[in-house]
């Protein structure tokens, strides 16, 4: 086991906390109508992590903390993805926390310690620092959903995600404990060693591998344990709900890494089956039930749903190649929701949330710029060319395919075409049918020139996408990935 | 030195397999009130604490038992953010009745 303390390999995770910990002081001298000093710090901080985790960027893994966090381009890259997706879903959210009298300390340093839960999540190298990470992130976010105290909407919401959330980190850890008295360590390394030797019983491997599973399904949001995904998403306060939809998304998928395929690799061909399985539910369910729906942010939980489904397409080939297309796809799919949930927080105002399908009607004649943006975050969801999401959705078939699942690509193919049907439906809605609401659109300065380069990412990285791709496959390389 | 008929590991993993499916009966069967489900949700941690000390024993490694000493306090962080919400729930809804939480189909 190393020895070494080695604090800077968590630096960034020391700036999340102490700005954490700053701002929660500081915005209690900050009288109501400065707020915006909050706010402005929350996103002094956020650049500052992001800095940090570039200067120091490594490309070799390093553990820290005597092996309890590593550090590695995987860590650095996804961190840096969580920090940004924070960053624009407050920029994006702002005139909606005002307006709705939730612009308040609280819900930054809630988020900061949710993010800062999200870090220890991709960082996290034993089984306690990713289960504290978890809960950390978790407590935050239910705290964040039940942050509207007298909307009976989201505190039902918050109810209900907490149950459900609970109930997945204590089945995920009862699958720990299995794993720990199998092979007798907390450190995935030394997990992954006592099961390639064969040590313990296989038998209690795989209990405690149905749990762990089990509970991260929960976490990544797929069939079959989607049941909180469209509750929350439409209970909870837009700015939440793509909080929920984005970041913890990204560091779900980390953990699942980490757990899976660092520790857990011995055991591959178990996981392998059981992850099929929830990708072709969460595929064929997310897109046939999301095209019931009439509500945007329930269109966009189903969406979210599928979505998960054809990322765990590349995670199941349990190879780098399927890796490094997952995470291509969970990063451009949380950039690509990010852009989705800020149009609709643009539409809403004061007492309208802008949350029906309907108040997307005739959005081209009241403003043909967020119709195009949002033109082309359908097109992205739905995988069309040229926006990043066909790229996302072709490396993860194509991940598939090149280890024999030629089956499940067909699958994948055919519910992406249900799914292009109500993405479609959307901008159909937009430049062809009449207006119901015709109320100017008013719009922070910020938020636009944020929103605008965001939308405009997902049609740059569709033409362009090797960087990032190479970024994808890079990070797992230099990663201790079998 | 083990006295004849002194419970072994496999007891403890039994003891800690009947709690937790009493704790999972408690939430899914449960539909009466939350904080039954509250209740569970503690009993669900608990039993994973017992497997945890169990096996912590059964290997001589300590590890085991400083990850249950971290249970028992984010345990006690949940309950309170969980009773938090109730409280909010209860002033929104004027009930704690499982039955009557309709507004979010799902």
């Amino acid at each position: 086991m190393p020895t070494e303390l080695n604090a800077l390999a968590a630096l960034p995770e020391i700036v999340v906390l102490t700005a954490a910990a700053s701002i929660l002081l500081i915005d209690l001298f900050v009288p109501d109508d400065r707020r915006h000093v909050s706010y402005w710090l929350t996103q002094l901080a956020l650049l500052v992590a992001v800095c940090v985790t570039l200067t120091t960027l490594r490309l070799d893994s390093v553990t820290a903390y005597h092996g309890l966090v590593i550090d590695d381009m995987l860590a650095d890259f996804l961190r840096i993805a969580c920090f940004l997706a924070v960053s624009l879903i407050l920029f994006y959210s702002r005139s909606y926390l005002v307006a709705r009298g939730m612009f308040r300390g609280e819900v930054f340093v809630l988020m900061l310690f949710a993010l800062l839960g999200m870090q220890v999540m991709i960082t996290g190298n034993n089984l306690l620092t990713l289960y504290l990470g978890l809960e950390l992130m978790s407590l935050s976010l239910y705290a964040l959903v039940a942050s509207r105290r007298d909307d009976a909407r989201s505190t039902e919401a918050a109810m209900k995600y907490f149950v459900l959330g609970a109930l997945a980190s204590g089945m995920l850890l009862y699958g720990m404990s299995m794993i720990y008295g199998t092979t007798g360590s907390l450190d995935l390394g030394r997990v992954a060693h006592a099961i390639f030797a064969r040590q313990g019983s296989p038998a209690l491997l795989t209990l405690g591998l149905v749990f762990v599973v089990a509970g991260l399904a929960f976490k990544l949001a797929v069939v079959p344990f989607h049941m909180w995904v469209p509750d929350v998403y439409e209970g909870a306060p837009t700015p939440i709900t793509v909080l929920i939809g984005t970041a913890p998304k990204i560091a779900a998928f980390a953990m699942a890494l980490r757990l899976l395929s660092t520790g857990l690799q011995g055991a591959s061909f178990d996981w392998q089956g059981m992850l099929i399985v929830l990708s072709v539910l969460s595929m064929v369910l997310g897109n046939l039930i999301a095209i019931s729906q009439t509500n945007i942010k329930r269109m966009l939980a189903y969406s979210t749903i599928a979505n998960m489904g054809y990322m765990l397409l590349g995670l199941l080939t349990a190879n780098r190649y399927g890796y490094s297309a997952a995470m291509f796809y969970v990063v451009t799919y949380a950039l690509t929701s990010l852009a989705s949930f800020g149009v609709v927080m643009l539409l809403s105002r004061h007492g309208f949330e802008s949350d029906r399908l309907d108040d997307f009607k005739g959005l081209n004649q009241r403003s043909p710029w967020w119709a195009f943006i949002m033109l082309l975050v359908m097109f992205s969801l739905a995988g069309l060319p040229p926006t990043v999401g066909f790229y996302a959705k072709f490396m993860v078939i194509e991940a598939a395919v090149s280890d024999g699942f030629v089956w499940l690509a067909v699958i994948a193919v055919m519910t992406s075409l249900i799914g292009a049907f109500y993405y479609l439906r959307i901008v159909k809605l937009m430049y062809f049918d009449e207006p119901v609401e015709t109320l100017p659109i008013v719009v922070r300065g910020d938020t636009q020139l944020v929103l605008s380069v965001n939308g405009l990412l997902l049609l740059l990285l569709g033409i362009l996408p090797q960087q990032l791709i190479g970024l994808c496959a890079i990070a797992l390389t230099q990663s201790n990935f079998p | 030195m083990s006295l004849p008929g002194a419970p072994t590991l496999a007891h403890y993993l039994v003891l800690g397999a009947i709690l937790f499916a009493i704790s999972m009966a408690g939430i899914f069967l449960n539909r009466r009130n939350v904080i039954i489900m509250l209740m569970a949700i503690e009993l669900m941690l608990l039993a994973v604490n017992m497997n945890f000390i169990a096996f912590s024993h059964y290997l001589g490694d300590m590890a085991g038992q400083v990850f249950v000493f971290f249970i028992l306090t984010i345990a006690a962080a949940e309950s309170a953010i969980g009773l938090a919400i109730l409280v909010l729930l209860f002033r929104n809804a004027g009930s704690i009745d499982v039955e009557k939480f309709g507004r979010l189909k799902g």
